[in-house]
């Protein structure tokens, strides 16, 4: 009645058994994965184009006679002197990150994915608790469906991103042809400039996307790979039959 | 929200595993791609495939290619001085007075010999454009000069050949571009900038304009024109740039 059981001596087969719940639909996966390298590849060949000509001389914002970028910057990433590589990589992978976008929003259309993804207002009012939470002044975190309202901004915000980025990328790709489109960015050098913060908001976002996957741990990230998390081992339980026998 | 699946933890480890096989299969997929991009046999100075994108890109514009939309036009008063970027073909100053300018028929003999006063007496037309480079900046500019369409009219037949080729006199600089592109209104056979003659390192005494086109393909100081049934030479094509450049 005494015997003393470790918890090493548990054979993970007397336990409970652990569920796995679908996370991310197989479609979401893929097209997740497929963007990292796409994204990466426009945002290289668009810096190699940034180059020739760099922001300090746009008259928009200038900053005094500093480049926005070191010169060693662009050295140690290879982007400087690749203007004509540049752009032919930007013109070529830009069709596949515009099909591959063009899904992405098809999909959360078609699935009702999107309503995981646009904050109700309910929701807006959660930030102040949530940001309390993740700077740890505030124990429990709000209530939430599969992402927060945090994740939920920032993921339908880069959605939102994505399409600007092709939007103002046909701008300048096709002043002419498209000058319609150019105009209702305020012109060549103005649709430049957005393209340009735009880049710089994927680079921010994908900052905030590192920490925040880090922060949810192993399980989280491998359930995007998988489309399955498995639920957290149930360590009280074990606890409480070791005391029962 | 939806009712969501779930696995046990005995499903979960063997679609773990499958899942493993094929992200690594996906990457080392990639990196293939990526390497097979990289060794790709170059064309004009760009891997062949990338190459053949811009090919492909140049077909899908010209499909879309309207001769009737024009380049956005500006005020004349917000015209500004261009800057001076290449100087490939213009960098030896000229005697103006000597310049005479060639045309090469599609027969590939030469069928014309033109002076400035031959071009200058077609109609003047004026207009002010945003001069764009392939490196990024643009310029709103005014040119004066005559439409492209003048000047072919006075060589009906060889006019009709699908491309045009351009060179500067002493042959370092040369582009080629195609009927459509050059016989647009707004694609001129320029004398004037900003209301003033061009200088020499803007391409006195003639040069070619076009809003529909960036600046390399935009030749100063034209010393032959050549109707063509096919693709000339073309200097920044050779050296990695797309043929078509078209905006």
């Amino acid at each position: 009645m005494t015997k003393a059981i470790t918890a090493t001596e548990v054979d993970q087969t007397d336990l409970p058994e652990r569920m796995a719940t679908e996370k991310h639909p197989r479609a979401i996966r893929w097209m997740h994965w497929f963007n990292v390298p796409i994204l990466t590849v426009m945002i290289w060949s668009g810096l190699r184009i940034y180059w020739s000509y760099d922001v300090s001389r746009v008259p928009s914002i200038r900053f005094g006679e500093e480049t926005l970028f070191p010169e060693g910057f662009y050295d140690v990433l290879q982007l400087d002197r690749k203007l004509a590589r540049g752009m032919a990589f930007h013109f070529s992978f830009g069709w596949l990150f515009l099909i591959n976008g063009l899904l992405y929003v098809l999909y959360l259309a078609a699935s009702k994915e999107w309503k995981h993804l646009i904050p109700r207002f309910a929701d807006i009012k959660k930030i102040p608790a949530l940001l309390l939470h993740d700077i740890g002044l505030r124990k429990e975190a709000p209530e939430q469906g599969q992402y927060n309202v945090m994740q939920q901004l920032a993921y339908s915000g880069v959605t939102v991103l994505g399409f600007l980025a092709v939007a103002t990328g046909f701008a300048i790709y096709k002043p002419v042809q498209l000058s319609w489109l150019t105009s209702i960015f305020g012109g060549y050098q103005s649709a430049r400039l957005i393209h340009f913060i735009v880049t710089m908001s994927f680079l921010a976002f994908f900052v905030v996307h590192i920490i925040q996957v880090v922060r949810a741990g192993f399980g989280n990230f491998w359930s995007m790979v998988t489309g399955y998390e498995l639920e957290p081992a149930d360590e009280p339980v074990l606890e409480k039959e070791v005391a029962d026998v | 929200m939806s009712e969501r699946k779930t696995l046990t933890e005995a499903q979960f480890k063997s679609r773990s595993r499958r899942s493993f096989l094929t992200g690594m299969a996906g990457v080392a997929a990639g990196l293939g791609g990526w390497r097979y991009i990289q060794n790709d046999e170059p064309v004009g100075r760009i891997p062949g495939i990338l190459r053949s994108a811009h090919e492909r890109n140049g077909s899908i514009w010209q499909a879309l290619y309207d001769s009737n939309r024009l380049a956005p036009t500006f005020d004349p008063g917000d015209a500004r001085p261009l800057r001076i970027n290449g100087r490939h073909g213009v960098r030896e100053e000229i005697d103006l007075d000597e310049w005479t300018m060639d045309v090469v028929g599609r027969s590939r003999a030469t069928i014309g010999t033109h002076e400035i006063g031959d071009i200058t007496s077609l109609p003047f037309t004026e207009m002010t454009v945003e001069h764009k480079c392939v490196e990024g900046w643009s310029e709103v500019v005014t040119w004066g000069g005559t439409a492209f369409s003048n000047f072919a009219s006075l060589y009906d037949q060889d006019a009709q050949a699908p491309f045009v080729g351009l060179e500067t006199p002493d042959g370092d600089y040369y582009v080629s571009l195609e009927r459509d592109a050059m016989m647009h209104p707004q694609t001129l056979l320029a004398w004037e900038l900003n209301g003033e003659p061009l200088t020499q390192l803007h391409g006195a005494p003639l040069r070619l304009v076009t809003p529909l086109k960036y600046g390399i393909k935009q030749l100063k100081r034209i010393g032959q024109i050549s109707f063509s049934d096919e693709r000339g030479p073309d200097y920044w094509n050779e050296r990695g740039y797309d043929w078509y450049s078209g905006l």
